[in-house]
């Protein structure tokens, strides 16, 4: 097998491993390879075709392409040294990677440090048992965008979308675009579970009918979709007998919610959070397995790529002084735990020498919608560390909360602390 | 005209076609179907019965277990995946002892070599995650799982290779008759002629047979439900695993694929639809609730699909192989519900028996070759393997299936078999792409362009399982390229 050499690899070139591996040559690391399963470069960004990226990362309101443009400019004047149509095959605890392509057959290559930044992928039909036939039309919304943004195909014409999330309201929209009919748009639970600016502009503004607390009861046609049974549900998510309705379609979106993919972070020995689907990580973006390092979608699924990029450049610049400064000192940590309707918080662990030099800032989940005044905190026992007010809190919109790094004495004195958020 | 036309490309038709092609003959494949296999055929077990719960004297026990023992051969020839790994019954409740007992001696009046009685404790020491109200097991040493879709189409390719004829989507619709003869069948694509017709059309011989003149014989299409778990579930399970068999079904198995997921199912429902493939929000729940009897820590959040097979249970309650006094130039199968993937391989050698002793001249064929090489699986070979194979053919170094590692490779040979893989569901079955956790969301447009490719066709063409299953079905506006 062909070997190959190089200080820091990343795997996965959407926004996450580009900034990733751009921080980590800045470092001074100085062989950083990409690699890349598709053609392109720009993982999921070169299918959304629509505008609203990188407002905070550039001061510009770019399309997702643009966006991914802008930042593999970036790449090769960086000189980082790309491998598309690669496919990862295998990582080791030792972080040899062995990958597969059409040009190069099989590369093995041990980095010194080794960012994951494999993005997520959606979850499927089968995950949610619905009952029915199997014909022709049922697609993930994420594919379907591939195929008309990508491939110029329309995977059908009279729509139903199930589920809310941002993929799903993007392309009612496109669809729409497109000239085919979006009938439904469905939801299970009692509020939309992608970004409210997405329902205003591509459910409301086009006048695409939006149903909460219902779901997809059965799937019917023979060769194609021929209709959908869509039902309400009750407190359980169970379809609620008595409030059936048939609605003709020939094609079921699914935009049900995106999955992490760890695959290859199972393989190298990299513990997984059952709660975000990502590797378990510290304030540099660190798993438990040293000198492996996590970034983008593939940690926690994010709403807004400017996000993704920021954090991966922590997840960069720390692989890139793994390899120029070499493990950085084990020290005191603190554990942050979820607490009071906290779905998620990440990271999951702080180091407090490394609080001491440079703020952290957590980003996390609530598990219910607060529309009214809320506080954020880390509380430890009954002392709140930090509090903070925000205007709301949705299970849709990312909440970011910076410990600063005064926060690091206190902290000392616990091996676990909770964040709250109550109204 | 032909010597013998077979109607249904099932596994049963499949494997007559391939062991009357060693003879002379002019023999012609049929289904209705957009591939072989369409049947119930694609949605069964998978499981290569041992042979102990089949009625001793009937031809259920006779050809489960001819069957059985002929599997390493013909999955050897045919490359196809077998794993003869045992199988076990397990009891759960105070009652299932007697069960079990009975089964044992059932499977010892049938036969069935390698049946062993064990404790409870032992089947728990050797499938931890089972119920702790776990009394005992019935353990066959013969059971086995195979891949039924290769079992399918590698028979068949392997009888086109020796000079059968196959014609898809060519559906019976009556027969040619001289007299009391059958000399042929009737079809949507024009009569076709021959001395012997075979009719192995699953759950519709009852309504063939009716157009045949022979009365009585009725199937009631059984409904079985399943879910297929991710490849994780594999950690928690390691053995096939049968509950105690009722009078109408052998229970809710938890199993393994040969391919490395987990299967859990069937329910048993008589329906009347001969084409509801539907899944039910009742019978997957009875799949899960069956299940959990079994193996408690099953976690739903395994399931990546669902799906239905339908048994073409007869009303005589064995499999029926005959040729009928009524008419001539006919032989039926009726009734071929399970063990009828198991006893597939035999039937066929007493259905070419039967048609020799009905004066049917079998005269060896020198050229006949019994050896299938199926298109090399790249996730199954070690590096070194992979290695080579890209050396040759740099398409097995794209990877278009990420989560079942399939390749370009992989893919376009599957487009130039003997039987190519028309639509995306034959190319499932032929390469396992869209199989795994993602359920096709990568793949999908990857192979839609490759098939359109190597066919030449646009992918406005392409379906999902023949008729009108399209799966694109417009150009959006034209985009640059
Ligand atoms: C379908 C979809 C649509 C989205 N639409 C929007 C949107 O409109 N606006 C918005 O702000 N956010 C959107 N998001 C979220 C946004 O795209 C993500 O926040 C961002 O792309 C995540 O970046 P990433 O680099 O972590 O992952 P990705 O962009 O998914 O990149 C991961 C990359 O890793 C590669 N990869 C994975 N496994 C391997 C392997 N084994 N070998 C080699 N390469 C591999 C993949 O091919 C991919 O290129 C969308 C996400 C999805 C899934
Ligand atoms: C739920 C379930 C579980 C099972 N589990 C097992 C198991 O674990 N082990 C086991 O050994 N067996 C099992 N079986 C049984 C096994 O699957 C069947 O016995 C076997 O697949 C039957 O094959 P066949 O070729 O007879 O029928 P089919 O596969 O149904 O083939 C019949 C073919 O005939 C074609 N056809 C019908 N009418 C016409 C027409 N008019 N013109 C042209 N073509 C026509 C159809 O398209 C079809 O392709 C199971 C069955 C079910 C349903």
């Amino acid at each position: 097998m062909k070997q190959l050499a190089c200080d820091v690899l990343v795997i996965g070139s959407g926004p996450a491993g580009l900034a990733a591996a751009w921080e980590a040559k800045q470092q001074g690391a100085e062989r950083v390879m990409l690699l890349e399963r598709n053609d392109e470069l720009g993982g999921i960004l070169p299918q959304c075709i629509h505008n609203g990226f990188g407002v905070r990362e550039f001061g510009d309101d770019l399309t997702g392409p643009e966006y991914a443009y802008r930042w593999i400019a970036k790449a090769h004047e960086a000189r980082l040294e790309i491998l598309s149509e690669t496919m990862v095959l295998d990582v080791g605890r030792d972080r040899r990677v062995v990958a597969s392509s059409r040009d190069h057959g099989l590369v093995e290559i041990t980095p010194r440090a080794l960012v994951l930044a494999m993005g997520c992928r959606e979850r499927p039909r089968g995950a949610l048992a619905i009952p029915g036939s199997r014909p022709a039309g049922i697609y993930s919304a994420g594919t379907a965008q591939r195929l008309v943004n990508m491939e110029g195909y329309m995977p059908g014409r009279r729509f139903v979308i199930l589920g809310s999330g941002d993929i799903g309201m993007i392309m009612a929209r496109r669809l729409t675009l497109e000239g085919a009919e979006v009938v439904a748009m469905l939801e299970i639970l009692p509020y939309i579970s992608g970004l409210r600016r997405n329902l205003v502009q591509c459910i409301r503004d086009f006048d695409i009918p939006l149903e909460l607390c219902t779901t997809v009861a059965e799937v019917r046609g023979r060769d194609r979709v021929e209709s959908v049974v869509v039902s309400g549900v009750d407190e359980q998510w169970r379809p609620l007998p008595g409030t059936d309705r048939e609605i003709a379609c020939d094609t079921l979106l699914l935009s049900v919610g995106l999955i992490p993919e760890n695959e290859l972070s199972r393989m190298a020995g990299v513990a997984i959070d059952p709660v975000t689907g990502g590797p378990y990580v510290d304030e540099s973006f660190c798993t438990n397995v040293p000198g492996i390092f996590a970034a983008g979608n593939v940690v926690h699924v994010y709403d807004l790529v400017d996000d993704v990029s920021e954090n991966a450049r922590i997840a960069g610049r720390s692989a890139g002084r793994y390899v120029t400064q070499g493990a950085p000192p084990e020290d005191g940590s603190v554990r942050l735990l979820a607490g009071t309707n906290v779905r998620h918080v990440v990271p999951h662990t702080v180091h407090l020498s490394r609080l001491e030099q440079e703020a952290v800032v957590l980003n996390l989940r609530v598990r219910q919608p607060i529309e009214e005044p809320v506080r954020v905190e880390v509380r430890a026992g009954d002392e709140a560390l930090v509090s903070r007010r925000y205007r709301y809190a949705r299970p849709s919109e990312m909440i970011a909360l910076t410990l600063p790094s005064a926060l690091a004495s206190r902290l000392a004195a616990y091996d676990a602390v909770n964040i709250d958020v109550i109204s | 005209m032909y010597d013998v036309i077979i109607v249904g490309a099932g596994v049963v038709g499949a494997h007559i076609a391939r062991t009357l092609a060693r003879y002379q003959l002019d023999i012609l494949l049929l289904d209705k179907a957009s591939d072989v296999g369409e049947g119930t055929t694609k949605a069964n077990t998978a499981i290569v019965h041992a042979g102990y719960d089949a009625k001793p004297g009937s031809n259920k026990a006779r050809f489960n277990l001819a069957g059985n023992a002929m599997f390493d051969t013909v999955c050897r020839e045919l490359d196809v995946e077998f794993d003869r790994c045992g199988s076990y019954v397990v009891g759960v409740s105070e009652e299932a002892r007697a069960t079990l007992e009975d089964l044992y001696r059932r499977g010892l009046e049938n036969g069935t070599p390698g049946l062993e009685l064990i404790s409870g404790e032992e089947m728990r020491r050797r499938e931890p995650g089972l119920t702790e109200d776990t009394v005992g097991a019935l353990y066959a040493a013969t059971g086995g799982i195979v891949d039924p879709f290769a079992l399918c189409y590698a028979a068949a390719e392997n009888a086109v290779a020796n000079g059968v004829e196959l014609r898809l989507e060519t559906e019976v619709q009556g027969f040619i008759w001289e007299g009391d003869a059958i000399v042929g069948v009737e079809t949507n694509r024009g009569p076709f002629r021959s001395r012997w017709v075979v009719i192995a059309a699953g759950l519709w011989v009852d309504d063939l047979m009716h157009e045949a003149g022979l009365e009585g014989f009725t199937i009631t299409p059984r409904k079985g439900e399943y879910f297929v778990l991710d490849r994780e579930a594999k950690t928690a399970v390691q053995n096939v695993l049968f509950p105690c068999p009722t009078p109408v079904s052998k229970g809710i198995l938890v199993t393994p694929t040969i391919h490395g997921n987990v299967m859990l199912g069937p329910t048993a429902e008589d329906i009347e639809d001969k084409e509801n493939l539907s899944t039910t929000a009742a019978g997957l729940n009875e799949v899960m609730t069956g299940a959990l009897r079994l193996m408690p820590q099953l976690d739903a959040r395994w399931i990546i699909r669902s799906f239905t097979g339908l048994r073409a249970a007869g009303s005589t309650g064995d499999f029926l192989i005959e040729i009928p006094d009524e008419v001539q130039g006919l032989l039926v199968l009726a009734g071929i519900e399970s063990p009828g993937l198991t006893a597939s391989p035999a039937i066929a050698e007493h259905v070419a028996a039967m048609l020799g002793e009905a004066g049917l001249p079998l005269v060896e064929r020198p050229d006949f070759n019994p050896i299938r090489h199926g298109t090399p699986r790249f996730s199954l070979l070690s590096r070194e393997e992979q290695e080579a194979l890209i050396a040759q053919d740099p398409r097995y170094g794209r990877i278009v299936c990420r989560c079942e590692t399939v390749t370009e490779a992989e893919i376009v040979a599957a487009c130039h078999a003997p039987i190519p893989a028309r639509t995306y569901d034959a190319m499932k079955r032929r390469t396992r792409i869209g199989t795994g956790r993602c359920q096709g969301a990568f793949d999908t447009p990857l192979v839609l362009e490759i098939m359109a490719r190597e066919y030449g066709v646009s992918p406005l063409e392409l379906t999902q399982k023949g008729g009108a299953s399209h799966m694109v079905v417009r150009r959006t506006k034209e985009v640059a390229e």
